[in-house]
């Protein structure tokens, strides 16, 4: 049984169409990094699957109950940790993390032990008894996520956790998210609007633009169906199309993308497509800033998917 | 990185009770932590009891057959300046705002019970509020018709009114997570509050005073108060208080659970 099935999953604002039909299945024990820009659906799609918001239409397995007709089944069997730490300032870490307890239904020893096992997660020492109002933000984070995992949930839901964090506190949060899943086999739903992060982490990637799952598959697998190299061609702006249609000709190139000043060339040999390039765009003088050859990342996926870069759409 | 240690537990929905308990522990702990809830609802209406009192004993004692007592006229009124609009609606919308209501919807608390809890602290609160004030009343040589248990029966009254009236912030709260609104539903209090026998018998008002005052609950709230302080166990009055409060917390808990509802359904 799939930790998470959607089918034609959809929810409207209105006259607009937040989450536009979605199918995807997320296999127990799974990391699967759902990618978007901001306003792309990823948050809409956490709220749905954790019985937060109703869909418009389709439907949702989660933990194996129907977000819709099941949620509190579906409650039991997930943890959550939203975008922004969800948290009571005037409590302090202790209570915060007990009452979650007790809403579970855990016993006080139960909860005297859970409690014991997330300190270690949260690993804020004697700050646990302090209020959380005097906590820093990576310590906030840390907290909402051992309150997500109280009742040892067998799905967990990483809604954007590492935004807004240094990078120091981000490899941490990694961190966490690997053993969690490698040493509890818990099977991880994340959002992120960070290549390198889904990248990181993912088993496989859904990306998502404008409400719609648009690919998905392993990192590996996504920037293999671009090809196994990329050429990348800085040059002014309004040179770019004519770049796009002189080097459409080589057979070299698998296919081209502009995105701002850059155009993008999959290509599968990029060592010995390279020259060709070069040559094609001096002999049809294009004043070139930047000629590079790289391997493929999830951002290129996308701008060859949506015609737009991930992070400029965000 | 950490060492995750993992114990089993096995999660289930608590029930209506426990999720009531859990949620109102929590309240009145946030309550204690609240002094600010306390204060200026204590030291507002003694303030007002004080000067009414100051002001106008003389005058109105005079105006009234010998044995009417001012002090225990304005008493009711203490108290129930007291107790109306205490509620933690305003910590509700925090709650709201910095998405701590999301986390506790995500548990399969009972939805109802995030209102109940709420407000069994802030009966807490207001029967908190209610015996010092009463107290006052006793110090300064009220002498109460209907003994201990009618006074213990004026407290209660006026916790149920304060209760009743909980429901008003809650629903603003829950309908527009605005603590400006919040706020300013103190507004509410005012025609309740002053558009009534506050601070003379309805005998002596006339004109479109007298028929806002016929139509205000307060003023049976106030006539049920005064009963058991000044005239003994006369259950006209004190029913009709009761029926009041019934009618206002009937209102006000329509609107506030209907708001929660709009709030939860997922919408």
């Amino acid at each position: 049984m799939e930790a998470i099935t959607a089918r034609g999953l959809a929810r409207d604002f209105g006259d607009t169409h937040a989450v536009a039909g979605v199918d995807l299945a997320v296999h127990p024990g799974e990391i699967y990094g759902f990618l978007g820009p901001n306003g792309a659906g990823k948050s809409t799609m956490v709220r749905m699957l954790t019985t937060l918001l109703r869909p418009t239409a389709g439907s949702a397995t989660v933990a194996g109950h129907d977000v819709a007709t099941e949620a509190d089944k579906v409650r039991l069997g997930i943890g959550v940790a939203l975008q922004d730490a969800a948290l009571d300032p005037k409590q302090t870490g202790r209570e915060l993390l007990d009452l979650q307890g007790r809403l579970y239904g855990l016993s006080p020893a139960e909860r005297k032990r859970r409690v014991g096992d997330l300190l270690d997660l949260v690993d804020i020492g004697d700050a646990i008894d302090r209020y959380i109002s005097t906590y820093s933000g990576g310590m906030k984070r840390r907290l909402d996520l051992a309150a997500a995992l109280v009742h040892q949930p067998r799905v967990l839901f990483l809604d954007e956790p590492t935004t807004g964090l240094d990078p120091t506190s981000r490899a941490a949060v990694w961190a966490e998210v690997r053993e969690l899943n490698q040493r509890l086999g818990m099977t991880i739903f994340l959002t992120t609007q960070y290549l390198e992060e889904a990248d990181a982490l993912a088993d496989r990637v859904g990306i998502i633009a404008h409400g719609k799952l648009v690919a998905e598959g392993t990192p590996s697998d996504l920037k293999r169906s671009i090809g196994s190299d990329v050429i990348v061609a800085r040059v002014a702006p309004a040179d770019g199309e004519r770049v796009v249609d002189v080097v459409r000709r080589l057979d070299a190139v698998a296919s081209v993308e502009a995105s701002g000043d850059e155009v993008l060339m999959s290509v599968d040999h990029g060592a010995a497509a390279i020259s060709p390039v070069a040559v094609a765009l001096a002999e049809a003088a294009i004043h070139v800033e930047g000629l590079t050859l790289r391997t493929p990342t999830l951002d290129d996926v996308f701008l060859h998917i949506t015609g737009g870069r991930l992070q400029e759409e965000g | 990185m950490s060492n995750i240690v993992e114990t089993r537990v096995h999660p289930r929905a608590a029930g209506f009770f426990a999720d009531w308990r859990t949620v109102a522990l929590r309240a009145v702990r946030l309550t204690l932590r609240d002094p600010e809830a306390f204060g200026p609802a204590l030291a507002i209406p003694l303030f007002f009891f004080v000067v009414n009192v100051g002001a106008m004993q003389s005058f109105v004692e005079r105006s009234f057959p010998p044995g009417f007592d001012y002090k225990a006229f304005q008493l009711p009124v203490a108290v129930v300046f007291a107790v109306t609009g205490v509620s933690r609606a305003n910590s509700l919308v925090i709650d709201i705002r910095d998405g701590y209501l999301d986390r506790l919807l995500l548990t399969p608390v009972r939805r109802g019970t995030l209102l109940l809890g709420l407000m069994t602290a802030d009966l807490a609160l207001i029967i908190a509020l209610a015996v010092p004030v009463t107290a006052l009343g006793l110090a300064v040589g009220i002498d109460v018709a209907t003994g201990i248990m009618g006074t213990l029966a004026f407290v209660v009254i006026s916790g149920l009114w304060g209760l009743a009236f909980t429901g008003f912030p809650y629903a603003i709260a829950l309908r527009t997570g605005n603590p400006t609104a919040v706020n300013n539903a103190f507004l509410l209090f005012f025609p309740f509050a002053f558009l009534t026998t506050a601070y003379l018998p309805a005998e002596v008002m006339t004109g479109w005073l007298a028929t806002a005052v016929r139509f205000n609950p307060t003023t049976y709230l106030l006539g049920a108060m005064r009963a058991l302080l000044q005239e003994g166990w006369h259950w006209a009055p004190i029913l009709k208080g009761l029926a009041a409060v019934a009618g206002i917390g009937a209102l006000s808990f329509t609107l506030a659970f209907r708001a929660l509802r709009g709030r939860v359904n997922r919408g």
